[in-house]
């Protein structure tokens, strides 16, 4: 079959599983049959609402349930994409990301569609209708799905920009097609592995889950967010289900193995571990390795504007403590280089940018050309024809068995809980949004995890009252735990702030 | 300690009011980050160590509750 939409996938995998679980939240449960009649009747709906639209990214503010699940296939039935919100994030950033994306639609629940009000895209509720009774027209759906190719937008996902609103980071239909043919061609999916997913449903993590259940018919249990704050309660919900794999961000991971909760709460039925989004130290991971010999774990690398993730190292032998793991070597039909300073290739050992050339990168941040044209650019190796590459600006080196070694960050963007954060967004918001301070510096403290705020003001500022005019533009991952109040910060010659010497402090003081 | 944790409560979430909520969990008072922050600030005011097996919505419900487990996990009680 020619891969082009992934439903055409999942309309296969629901006539073969039929009766089978396809998502489990709780108590409630939903076949793939149910489930492909359900996000049929959606997109029936859709259509009626949004006309000859298609193409169109259309908005989802719904916490992680089953409804949100019927919601992404409905919108995908319509032929448009999905562009999942988190309940969580305050309203006036919801805003600011409706008003630079300008979805077609956004569908939510009746308990939230009074934050809609205001706001000049239309808003549904799907708990408004009477989907026992509600038609659906498959041919004609079919026939609109027609229209579409492998090219087009499949999600948006909007991830931390530096000018205060997010960038939208377009992924298309064949971009998963790719990873999922990637990742099947050394992890061997058959349909019969049960995810624990507790990726937010803003993170592409959700949407490979997504892929694993419309292709290879695995099942999905959605694990509460609330889980993650308590991790013991997460491990017996992952034993009970029977979960089988787990795609985690290691912050979690590492404070169960900090709780020595592996000792006592046993996973017999976890076969595949996949982790990714942050650095997992390997102390903690070795807690995870030693405790679980028969499971299988692979460290995942790679930035959301290439699909998920660009390289995996799969863990064969028990890496030594005093060595960080490596993100290890491309996927299959992914080619990753790194340049140095001067645009060239770098040598084995020597430290560069990473970037990836393939069928994997992202057609763009929705909206916005400027920053598009900053991190996709011509490959500086080929002066022949046209050919995109994607710049991470992530810094690292081949090590001498071939495998990538992770360094740190050309910029100030850092990994928290598994959140990207530009930490310019958040002085951005401070000096000029709010204007709270004069100038400030974010840095952040890897021991312990926080983000370290330093600021000039003429006034003492409780840490109160920033938390208090953060938390209604920033969700709380992207609030600093420490401010500290500095007559004058340290500037480099050119007078701008100079970060690296507040990092360099906050992360000696140990 | 009351007066001490409820403080530590309003610097972590000043947008909320613990006084009025039966159940700080449920009520959506306090996510998962919170409740990383208040068990290392806990830890760190009691000199305590908590236990992995004792972070449970339950005991993060109310004050009483969070008094209730600085002192199981090995806190002076003033």
């Amino acid at each position: 079959m020619v891969k082009m939409h992934l439903l055409d996938f999942f309309d296969q995998t629901a006539k073969r599983k039929k009766g089978d679980v396809a998502v489990e939240h709780n108590e409630t449960c939903i076949t793939f049959e149910e489930l492909r009649i359900r996000a049929m009747k959606l997109g029936s709906c859709l259509i009626e609402k949004l006309g000859n639209q298609d193409c169109a990214p259309v908005a989802v503010f719904l916490p992680k349930e089953i409804e949100t699940i019927v919601a992404n296939l409905g919108i995908l039935y319509s032929a448009n994409s999905f562009m999942n919100l988190d309940i969580k994030t305050p309203k006036k950033r919801i805003d600011n990301i409706i008003a630079s994306v300008r979805p077609a639609l956004i569908i939510t629940e009746s308990r939230y569609i009074k934050c809609f009000a205001d706001t000049s895209v239309p808003a549904i509720s799907i708990d408004d209708y009477d989907w026992n009774d509600m038609p659906y027209d498959e041919g004609a759906l079919l026939t609109r799905r027609r229209r579409c190719i492998d090219t087009d937008p499949f999600c948006l996902i909007n991830t931390s920009g530096s000018t205060g609103t997010p960038k939208c980071v377009v992924l298309n239909h064949r971009s998963f097609f790719d990873f999922m043919d990637a990742s099947n061609e050394r992890f061997h999916f058959d349909g019969t592995e049960i995810i624990g997913s507790l990726s937010p449903v803003v993170f592409d993590i959700y949407d490979f889950e997504l892929c694993m259940m419309m292709m290879y018919g695995s099942r999905i249990i959605l694990l509460d967010a609330m889980l993650a704050a308590f991790p013991a309660k997460l491990l017996e919900k992952v034993a009970d289900s029977r979960v089988s794999f787990i795609f985690w961000v290691p912050s979690i991971m590492v404070s169960i193995a900090n709780m020595n909760l592996l000792e006592r709460i046993a996973l017999p039925n976890l076969k595949l571990v996949w982790f990714a989004g942050e650095v997992f130290p390997t102390k903690q991971f070795l807690a995870w390795y030693d405790r679980l010999p028969d499971t299988v774990f692979a460290n995942l690398y790679g930035p959301i504007e290439i699909t998920l993730d660009c390289t995996y190292y799969l863990v064969e032998e028990r890496p030594p403590e005093s060595e960080p793991l490596p993100i290890g070597i491309p996927y299959y039909n992914t080619d990753v280089i790194i340049i140095n300073e001067k645009d060239e290739r770098c040598g084995i050992g020597e430290e560069g940018e990473l970037c990836v050339r393939g069928t994997s990168l992202a057609m763009g941040y929705y909206n916005n050309p400027e920053k598009t044209r900053e991190s996709f650019v011509q490959n500086p190796l080929n002066h022949s024809y046209p050919e995109l590459i994607y710049r991470t600006g992530d810094v690292v080196f081949i090590r001498d068995d071939g495998n990538i070694m992770f360094v740190g960050r050309k910029d100030s963007l850092i990994k928290h809980m598994g959140y990207r954060i530009e930490l310019g967004e958040i002085e951005h918001v401070l000096e000029n949004q709010l204007k709270l301070v004069k100038y400030c510096c974010a840095v952040y403290r890897y021991s312990k995890k926080e983000i370290v705020l330093f600021y000039e003001a003429e006034k003492d500022i409780s840490d109160k009252e920033f938390r208090l005019a953060l938390s209604k533009v920033f969700p709380t991952y992207m609030i600093p735990s420490v401010y500290i109040k500095t007559d004058e910060l340290p500037r480099n010659t050119n007078g701008k702030i100079d970060r690296l010497t507040l990092k360099e402090k906050v992360n000696a003081e140990e | 300690m009351r007066e001490e944790i409820m403080a530590m409560l309003t610097e972590l979430r000043p947008e909320f009011d613990f006084a009025n909520s039966d159940d700080f969990v449920a009520d959506g008072l306090l996510d998962s980050f919170d409740i990383i922050s208040l068990s290392s600030m806990l830890e760190e005011a009691y000199s305590i160590m908590i236990d992995g097996l004792d972070i449970l919505p339950e005991n993060y419900s109310s004050i009483d509750a969070l008094i209730a487990l600085v002192r199981k996990s090995g806190g002076k009680t003033e």
